[in-house]
């Protein structure tokens, strides 16, 4: 089937949008005290989140992990509530209490964050098993690094996923490294998605610098999840230009590989595509552009602008009742 | 009133909140199907009853049955899982301490979790430690969850009832050895609140605090020092999270001496909390220092008289208020 130009330029927005507001924190980064704590990039892995989000329905819901901006730009989340929750302002989408790592936002579905690697899969079957129980016609995406399907996590949630048909997909970015290690160094099999005939589920591998490839897989596993055929594993081949957090060296990664890997960057690609088919001029772009820069800008003078939140207000939130 | 022994007071309060409410369903490994298929047994029957839909036996996966309760109560289910033995928690416990209880706080609020997580708990059946091994301590030390240790059928009822409906992540632990001592159950449907300790001994020369199976070790304490004209309060705490303080603060400040008594081992266990607030708030009415009856810290044994020897009896305890007298 082919992809329309509006979902086209859907990716392309969310992907340059990501980009623009992870290249104002690593400035913002740069600037001793003005972010807490780690800031953790997915600069050069934007086809995933944008290309899986794009073919999801707003009522499909997200669990995301530590890096999570790409993933909840594209399915809608407001810049200004992020940037200032990443602030750690009152403002913020979860009031300052989550900071960068675990952003929730489930006015768009996005209702957890699991920063434990491997958390996110087992949270995502109970989502995916509440949408069946009240036959909702929606689905549930998790993402996860290449990290966590070493977790017993991962094996635990494709069985129970597998066996009780729920509509979840599970979306692995592998993007070469976990901590400081590659790939090669923590898993023998050569692809991730090679374990779904484990669990006896559907298994795609994807060009994950290839938006358009993402989305057309995750509209494939989409279908399967609604029409009752159970769960996908997707992994979406991938690197990761940046380090585990803005403070990691990368010393372990070579330089060469990854100025191999940025060549490869998702966002020209797009771009070009949409160039060549005539679907938007250079002008357009730059408004495009322009305009992503100026909601960029804007949230962060939001979060700059915001107050802190009362003390009092770290007491509470604990418990509903 | 209807003579139920823990497990048949557990299951009505199941039976009960699934028929009110079609958003609760089980789920756990031998929930439906039980290798023990006993009708003492909290969920026996409720799959002939609510069928294959609302109960779920899952694999042996600790962490995907805490994860499909702390997902599907994102998405706006109640669900009540079963850890089938307390130990076992540890394989659940990323999803329960590092996901239920701190998503809401994480959201700001925005998410909520009301999930019940029901875990077997208890020495006194031979099993060993792997089996046996009281973890009260670890939950109730983890802010956003509720802890629930009921210690008669029908305050079992009671609380779970409630424990189901609240909007917050309750980790509800029955003790095994209750399934089967038969109690009074009121007919007629009530709920128990949870955070409200209750007196079932009335006494004005020592309080005893305590919860779950030891409830009965303190009542036989209190009766046999009665004989010698010693009468002790009894506090059932029934939630650890959250505190009753008052009732405790209340009658230590009647008694004025405090005696806490509970199975799990002694080294950070409740105990101390209990002794603490005590302390810290009403230190003034303490005639006499405070004691703890707790398992001795070491594993559960097998062996019979260690097993024994190490779940706190009546002895122990009559032996510790009279230190104190």
């Amino acid at each position: 089937m082919q992809v329309s130009k509006e979902k086209k330029l859907e990716m392309l927005r969310s992907m340059l949008l990501s980009r623009r507001f992870e290249e104002s924190l690593v400035e913002l980064c740069k600037i001793q005290g003005k972010i807490p704590g780690m800031m953790i990039l997915c600069t050069g892995q934007e086809a995933v989140g944008s290309g899986v989000c794009s073919a999801l329905n707003p009522e499909d819901v997200i669990i995301s992990n530590h890096r999570s901006h790409n993933h909840l730009l594209a399915k809608g989340a407001d810049p200004k509530a992020l940037m200032a929750e990443i602030y750690g302002k009152k403002t913020g989408c979860n009031k300052g209490k989550s900071g960068t790592l675990h952003l929730a936002v489930p006015e768009i579905n996005a209702p957890c964050t699991s920063t434990v690697v491997g958390g996110g899969l087992p949270i995502s079957v109970g989502v995916a098993f509440a949408q069946k129980y009240k036959n909702e016609k929606s689905v549930t995406v998790c993402l996860f690094g290449d990290g966590a399907a070493d977790e017993g996590s991962f094996h635990e949630a494709l069985n129970l996923a597998s066996l009780w048909d729920l509509p979840v997909i599970f979306v692995c970015e592998n993007n070469l490294y976990a901590g400081a290690q590659r790939y090669e160094e923590h898993t023998k099999v050569k692809n991730i998605a090679d374990r779904a005939v484990g669990y006896a589920i559907a298994g795609e591998i994807v060009d994950g610098n290839d938006a358009v490839a993402v989305f057309e897989a995750t509209r494939r596993a989409r279908e399967r999840a609604v029409s009752g055929q159970g769960p996908t594993l997707i992994e979406c081949k991938t690197y990761r230009c940046r380090g585990h957090g803005e403070a990691d060296p990368q010393h372990y990664q070579p330089k060469d590989e990854i100025a191999e890997w940025t060549e490869k960057c998702p966002i020209p690609r797009l771009r070009g595509e949409l160039l060549s088919e005539g679907w938007i001029t250079d002008k357009e772009l730059q408004e495009l552009e322009k305009e992503i820069e100026k909601m960029v800008a804007d949230a962060v003078r939001f979060a700059e602008e915001s107050p802190w939140p009362d003390l009092e207000e770290a007491l509470e939130d604990v418990y509903v009742s | 009133m209807q003579q139920l022994g823990m497990g048949q007071a557990v299951n009505q309060a199941l039976r009960e909140e699934m028929a009110r409410n079609p958003d609760v369903f089980i789920a756990g490994e031998g929930v439906g199907v039980s290798i023990h298929d006993n009708p003492m047994l909290p969920t026996a029957g409720l799959l002939r009853e609510f069928g294959p839909g609302r109960v779920k036996d899952t694999p042996v996966s600790e962490a995907a049955i805490a994860g499909l309760a702390v997902g599907a109560a994102v998405a706006g289910l109640r669900p009540v899982v079963e850890i089938m033995f307390n130990p076992f928690f540890t394989l659940a416990s990323d999803m329960i301490v590092n996901h239920a209880a701190k998503l809401r706080y994480l959201s700001g609020g925005k998410s909520t979790f009301p999930l019940v997580v029901r875990i077997k708990s208890g020495a006194g059946f031979g099993a060993g430690c792997q089996h046996s091994h009281n973890l009260e301590a670890w939950v109730a030390h983890c802010p956003g969850l509720k802890v629930v240790m009921p210690s008669t059928p029908a305050d079992a009822k009671g609380l779970l009832k409630s424990a189901i409906r609240d909007d917050d992540p309750v980790i509800f632990i029955e003790d095994m050895m209750l399934y089967f001592a038969p109690g009074p159950v009121p007919d007629e449907e009530y709920l128990i609140p949870m955070g409200k300790a209750d007196i079932k001994r009335k006494g004005q020369d020592a309080t005893i605090v305590t919860w779950s199976k030891m409830l009965g070790v303190a009542m036989k304490a209190a009766d046999r020092l009665a004989e010698e004209g010693v009468q002790v309060e009894v506090v059932d705490l029934r939630t650890l999270v959250p505190l009753d303080k008052e009732t405790v603060l209340s009658s230590v400040r009647k008694t004025g001496r405090l005696v806490v008594l509970h199975e799990a081992t002694r080294t950070g266990g409740f105990a101390g909390e209990i002794c603490a607030v005590v302390t810290e708030e009403a230190f003034s009415s303490l005639k006499a220092p405070f004691r703890r009856v707790t398992g001795p810290d070491i594993p559960v044994p097998v062996s019979p008289p260690l097993e024994r020897f190490y779940i706190p009896d009546e002895e122990k305890l009559i032996e510790a208020v009279r230190e104190i007298l």
